[in-house]
């Protein structure tokens, strides 16, 4: 899905968190919003997952005005910075959780939410795990199942926020590859934040550099690399 | 690491000397029994010093067991109320960011640091039949004080806090990922609360609701203002028992008092055995 942001801005009480943003995000492309702290790039991530409102601008949906879509109605995959995972719930019932929430009409039945969970649970490569719960996983298994819960909703983009923010470097880079052979696979326009440049220019096919609430380059990695936009452009990828 | 040993006169910075432990403990033995043991068993010696026929025959009389019907009929509506309102109020405070939070938390505490007298005056002034509201109730034939609203009344509001200040820490511990991620995945804002909040609350709600109950039976200073002891009519156990007391028949006042501390009791093995039977999952998900 082609996701068109259109002079967006976001003011919590007197602060901007984002000045007014552009971005055109190709169908299909894996793209990563690139900044330190307080740059605006979860604001932006959650405004387009529709967890935030925007003061002003639109967001276009394959060309449709989705600014006023509820979160239900989005069907965003969202994976969430500490992953938020159901703890009072088994894995199963957290990759579950998406399809057993769908009105009767259009839930599919017992039968067929089980046999998509297994599939989604060899997807990410741990098929045991079902019957365990949330704290008996390790951290690199925790953010595979949130992956797997918000692919069960056939999402029609997936959002990530840090997702390997919490996780030792080993772990990391296995991870990396991951997402990247899901995203392949899926094809889903994929959206994620990161503060780690390494990462953002090794995974990304499109890296966003934010800083203060503005973008300040928008490029593939080996262009950003190249010709860096600006001063701060230059220092933060070379840092 | 207990598979390390020590040398002799080592021992881990946690750990204190043996003597100091042993006082600790000693002491903590002896409070509890002094403080906690002793009292409770006292209760139930002096309602049987006459015998069990002479404790249950007490019982009988019709005073008493109206009063534990009161009683019962007290918690039973004020308890299901706090809880909601506990909710509401965790809810709210824990899960939006709005102007005067602060000042809500405290109004929410403020009937544990009012005198339960000052609260239950509170509701004779508002209430009584000399207030216009008062009269007016009166004379549609619905009385407040000296009734069951104004007992219920007062013992709502002396028993608000339990379940919200039970609910808050765990509620800002958790904070609002969990329900977010449910409503990307599509859950109602309803749905949301009964299959993700609540099962992640329901220890502290448990915990608040109990709480709650044995103060809801056991509350002498709110009801005792607004009730107007009317034997067998607004007479709440606890002031049964102390109008039994004041009357020197210690048996029927110890008996009542071993029915109230029953009920409590049972509440705290209700307690006890659920989360007995729910050790696993309460192991697997870390809540107490």
């Amino acid at each position: 899905m082609h996701i068109e942001i259109d002079g967006i801005s976001k003011h919590f009480a007197s602060t901007a968190a984002l000045h007014p943003v552009s971005l055109s995000i190709p169908s299909g492309a894996l793209v990563a919003l690139l900044g330190p702290s307080g740059s605006g790039k979860t604001t932006l991530l959650r405004i387009l997952g529709g967890l935030e409102f925007p003061t002003a601008g639109r967001v276009l949906f394959d060309g449709q005005d989705a600014t006023g879509l509820s979160v239900q109605d989005r069907r965003a995959g969202v994976v969430f910075q500490s992953y938020a995972l159901f703890r009072h719930m088994t894995v199963f019932n957290n990759i579950a959780y998406g399809l057993n929430a769908r009105p009767r009409a259009t839930r599919p039945a017992k039968a067929e939410i089980a046999r998509r969970v297994t599939k989604l649970l060899d997807l990410i490569q741990l098929p045991d795990i079902g019957a365990r719960y949330p704290s008996q996983l390790s951290g690199g298994q925790r953010q595979r199942v949130a992956l797997a819960r918000a692919l069960a909703i056939e999402p029609r983009m997936l959002l990530l926020d840090e997702p390997f923010g919490a996780l030792d470097a080993m772990v990391r880079k296995e991870l990396r590859q991951g997402l990247r052979d899901i995203h392949d696979e899926t094809g889903l326009t994929t959206v994620f934040v990161t503060h780690d440049q390494e990462e953002a220019m090794e995974l990304a096919d499109l890296v966003v550099v934010m800083s203060m609430g503005r973008i300040e380059q928008v490029g593939r990695p080996a262009d950003i690399r190249a010709r860096p936009a600006t001063s701060f452009v230059r220092d933060f990828i070379t840092a | 690491m207990s598979d390390i040993t020590h040398p002799a006169g080592f021992r881990p910075a946690t750990t204190e000397h043996p003597l100091t432990r042993w006082l600790l403990v000693g002491f903590a033995v002896l409070a509890m029994g002094l403080l906690v043991f002793a009292p409770l068993v006292a209760v139930f010696a002096e309602a049987l010093r006459d015998g069990v026929t002479a404790a249950l025959a007490s019982l009988g009389n019709p005073d008493a067991q109206a009063a534990i019907r009161l009683t019962l009929a007290i918690a039973a509506i004020a308890v299901p109320l706090n809880a909601a309102f506990g909710i509401a109020a965790a809810w709210f405070i824990t899960k939006f960011d709005f102007r005067g939070k602060a000042v809500l938390i405290t109004l929410i505490d403020l009937p544990f640091s009012v005198s339960p007298v000052v609260a239950g005056l509170c509701i004779v002034l508002m209430f009584g039949a000399n207030s216009a509201l008062g009269g007016w109730l009166v004379a549609q034939g619905y009385p407040v004080v000296f009734a069951l609203p104004g007992i219920v009344l007062a013992t709502m509001f002396v028993t608000f806090p339990f379940v919200a200040r039970e609910l808050i820490p765990v509620m800002v511990e958790q904070g609002r990922a969990e329900e977010e991620a449910a409503l990307t995945l599509g859950a109602s804002g309803w749905r949301t609360f009964w299959t993700v909040t609540l099962p992640n609350i329901r220890w502290a709600l448990l915990y608040g609701v109990l709480l709650c109950n044995a103060r809801a039976m056991g509350e002498f200073g709110a009801v005792a203002v607004v009730s107007g002891k009317i034997r067998g009519q607004t007479a709440t156990m606890p002031i049964t028992i102390e109008m039994l007391y004041n009357e020197y028949l210690s048996v029927a006042a110890f008996s009542l008092a071993a029915v109230l501390s029953v009920l409590a009791l049972v509440t705290l093995l209700f307690k006890t055995v659920l989360e007995l039977r729910h050790a696993d999952q309460l192991a697997a998900t870390h809540r107490h």
